[in-house]
């Protein structure tokens, strides 16, 4: 492979790759940034796979090519209600939140694994028919260079979450709701003398994380497995999670790390097949996305900033 | 300290006395509901635990399943209590605790499916001397246990041959799990397989190192397509769901595309289905029914192989290949069972690891 044919290969896969990850990664940033913690990312991305596989296969007769789109709409909704579990246990009940987000973990894999025993009677879902299929984009694909790169062999989720990263980010930073969902994970009680409810604003930020994830789920069983098990989603999660911390709680920096983590992903696929690459034994190249994470967790970015109000649930009038 | 020590030596003991205590009470219960399992077919029960993949799980499982059950009908049995039986385990936990159930439950034969059943296997035979045991993929060093062996690297020579008769790119890749044993005997035999067709035809091999990573096996799938592979063997598990993911979206995009993928343990055509065409050229299967129907017949014969290694290749149609369904065409197929009747034969041996 000469190197335009690897950037041509690297480039799409990586996005590819990533695109569930952004979602679910700015989701997390929607939720972390209000001061809630969100372990529980891994269980909404569960809830959406199988509710965009379970949708998928029961509607398709109903709205044909277009049923993996309503899937995600789906998804995005049973997951923002699923993640109300963590919402209330960790606002409105004060709960830990790190343990109320594991125990959505452990409820989802369990409780998804439990539907499709009853609803399909056997351990996996079947396959989708219709799913997320590559595309070329009109005109743009002829641009040389940048045409292959990015308008050959894309998919249109990409592109949704690329834009989602991009809303997400002025939505946080240039409007009023973004800076009264920063200044309640900053300083709650300075917001609450302002006049913000902080329980609506942590509510509503927990449930755009559980959509985002959901549809972050939705994407990936419904373009990479094509089925749910229990193994579907494996991990996706909490690498979204890393994203986020990764790219400082920030969407832009959280979509930067994810297309980070999918870059080195389809390094280490190519790698085999470059010419003095393919010397090195293939177990360095498996190790490779994680040792380029850590790398650059410990060399580039510096001191990572949480939100001040992190995981402390906010009580009214204690100081 | 040493309190503590003695105390937990003391607790220690009494859970000792508790499990060895349930082992010797069963025993009377077997000899008392003993008679009670007769029935007017032969009399003869059997039964199997399976490992955390469950009785459905489209791979060795499922296929152990049909084998008992096919048994079953054979003979007369009736499921339940006397005749065949399953008990799912939902983790590593509970295979100890399901081959006692069984064995309480009065069944002449229990099978432990898969190599992650070893261990659990080896202790409940030693526990319970007078019982049979048997394993699937794995070897029990115990006088009552009957373990089972398959040679994959047969079935997928036959996958090799197929491939390479089939290939117009003269590339064939290979995606393979972990790089265990287990899958090296699927790749030794893959690349030996189309060596013998044509030595020129490059194998692309490559490990993706998980066995649950379907966004692996896709992206691994979409580089050797895209570099002109044709065909891709994968012995990958889950991460082969990712292959076939990118085969049938080639597949859809352009629907003259020339692309296969070889399936792996069952007959994997469901999962290659794309509209009314189909990316599954073949699967590689591996015969677990066969074997559970084996060992359950000598068993009921009153041969059990107890303490021996049966090991099934081809001759004893323990793999082989699964019907193309029109895939394959017929003189191509004619070429395949020759290439297999060589190895039945012994004429060829197929070896085990990557020279």
């Amino acid at each position: 492979m000469s190197f335009l044919e690897v950037l041509y290969f690297l480039v799409p896969a990586a996005i590819a790759y990533a695109a569930p990850l952004i979602l679910t990664a700015i989701g997390g940033v929607f939720s972390e940034r209000s001061g809630v913690v969100n372990i529980g990312l891994e269980g909404l991305m569960v809830m959406g796979a199988f509710i965009g596989i379970l949708f998928n296969l029961t509607f398709v007769n109903v709205f044909g090519a277009g049923t993996e789109w309503m899937a995600l709409l789906a998804a995005m909704v049973v997951a923002a209600l699923f993640s109300l579990l963590h919402a209330v246990a960790s606002v409105s009940f004060r709960a830990d939140q790190v343990v109320s987000g594991v125990a959505i973990n452990l409820l989802a894999v369990a409780l998804c694994l439990f539907l499709v025993k009853m609803i399909y009677g056997k351990g996996q879902t079947d396959f989708v028919q219709e799913r997320f299929l590559r595309t070329d984009f009109p005109i743009l694909e002829k641009i040389p260079f940048f045409g292959p790169l990015f308008f050959q062999n894309f998919y249109w989720t990409s592109t949704l979450a690329i834009g989602i990263a991009v809303l997400a980010w002025i939505v946080l930073y240039y409007t009023p709701f973004g800076l009264r969902l920063r200044a309640v994970g900053e300083h709650p009680m300075a917001a609450d003398t302002m006049g913000i409810n902080v329980t609506r604003m942590r509510y509503i930020a927990v449930m755009i994380s559980g959509g985002l994830a959901g549809i972050g789920g939705a994407i990936y069983s419904q373009s990479i497995s094509l089925d749910f098990s229990h193994s579907t989603i494996n991990g996706q999660g909490f690498m979204a999670l890393a994203a986020m911390i990764f790219g400082k709680w920030h969407p832009l920096g959280a979509m930067g790390a994810a297309l980070f983590f999918g870059f080195a992903q389809a390094l280490s696929i190519v790698g085999g097949s470059l010419p003095v690459i393919s010397e090195i034994p293939s177990v360095f190249l498996l190790i490779l996305p994680y040792v380029l994470t850590i790398l650059a967790l410990a060399g580039f970015i510096g001191k990572a900033n949480a939100p001040k109000a992190l995981g402390t649930p906010y009580i009214k009038g204690k100081r | 300290m040493t309190k503590r020590k003695f105390g937990l030596a003391l607790s220690m003991v009494l859970a000792a006395s508790t499990i060895l205590g349930a082992c010797g009470t069963d025993k009377e219960e077997k000899n008392g509901n003993g008679s009670a399992g007769e029935k007017e077919a032969i009399d003869f029960s059997v039964a199997m635990v399976t490992d955390v993949g469950g009785v459905d799980d489209k791979s060795f499982n499922q296929s152990a399943w049909e084998g008992l059950q096919a048994f079953g009908k054979e003979n007369g049995l009736t499921k339940g209590e006397g005749g065949f039986d399953y008990l799912q385990s939902a983790s590593d936990a509970d295979y100890n605790t399901n081959l006692n159930n069984l064995i309480r439950r009065d069944f002449d034969l229990v099978f432990g499916i898969g190599f992650l059943m070893q261990a659990a296997v080896d202790e409940i035979a030693s526990q319970k001397p007078d019982n049979h045991l048997a394993i699937i993929d794995a070897v029990v060093e115990q006088p009552n246990v009957a373990s089972v062996l398959f040679k994959e690297q047969e079935g997928s020579y036959l996958a090799g041959v197929a491939a390479a008769l089939m290939t117009k790119s003269k590339k064939i890749g290979f995606v393979g799990g972990m790089d265990i044993p287990v899958i090296e005997r699927f790749e030794a035999g893959f690349l030996e397989g189309v060596k013998a067709v044509d030595p020129s035809i490059k194998v692309d091999v490559q490990y993706t190192g998980a066995f649950d990573k379907a966004e692996l096996g896709k992206t691994t799938a979409n580089r050797m397509y895209s570099s002109g592979v044709d065909i891709i063997f994968h012995a990958a598990g889950g991460t082969g769901n990712g292959v076939f993911a990118e085969a049938k979206e080639l597949k859809t995009k352009d629907p003259d595309a020339y692309v296969w993928v070889i399936g792996v343990d069952s007959d994997q055509y469901e999962e290659g289905a794309v509209g009314d065409t189909n990316v599954t050229l073949t699967s590689m299967l591996k015969r677990v029914d066969v074997a559970v129907q084996n060992i359950s017949k000598l068993a009921a014969e009153d041969k059990f192989p107890g303490g021996e290694t049966t090991v099934y290749g081809l001759a004893e149609e323990g793999v082989g290949l699964a019907d193309s369904r029109g895939a394959i065409p017929d003189d191509v197929m004619a070429q395949i069972d020759e290439y297999a009747k060589k190895i039945a034969d012994g004429e060829v041996t197929v070896p085990e690891t990557v020279e």
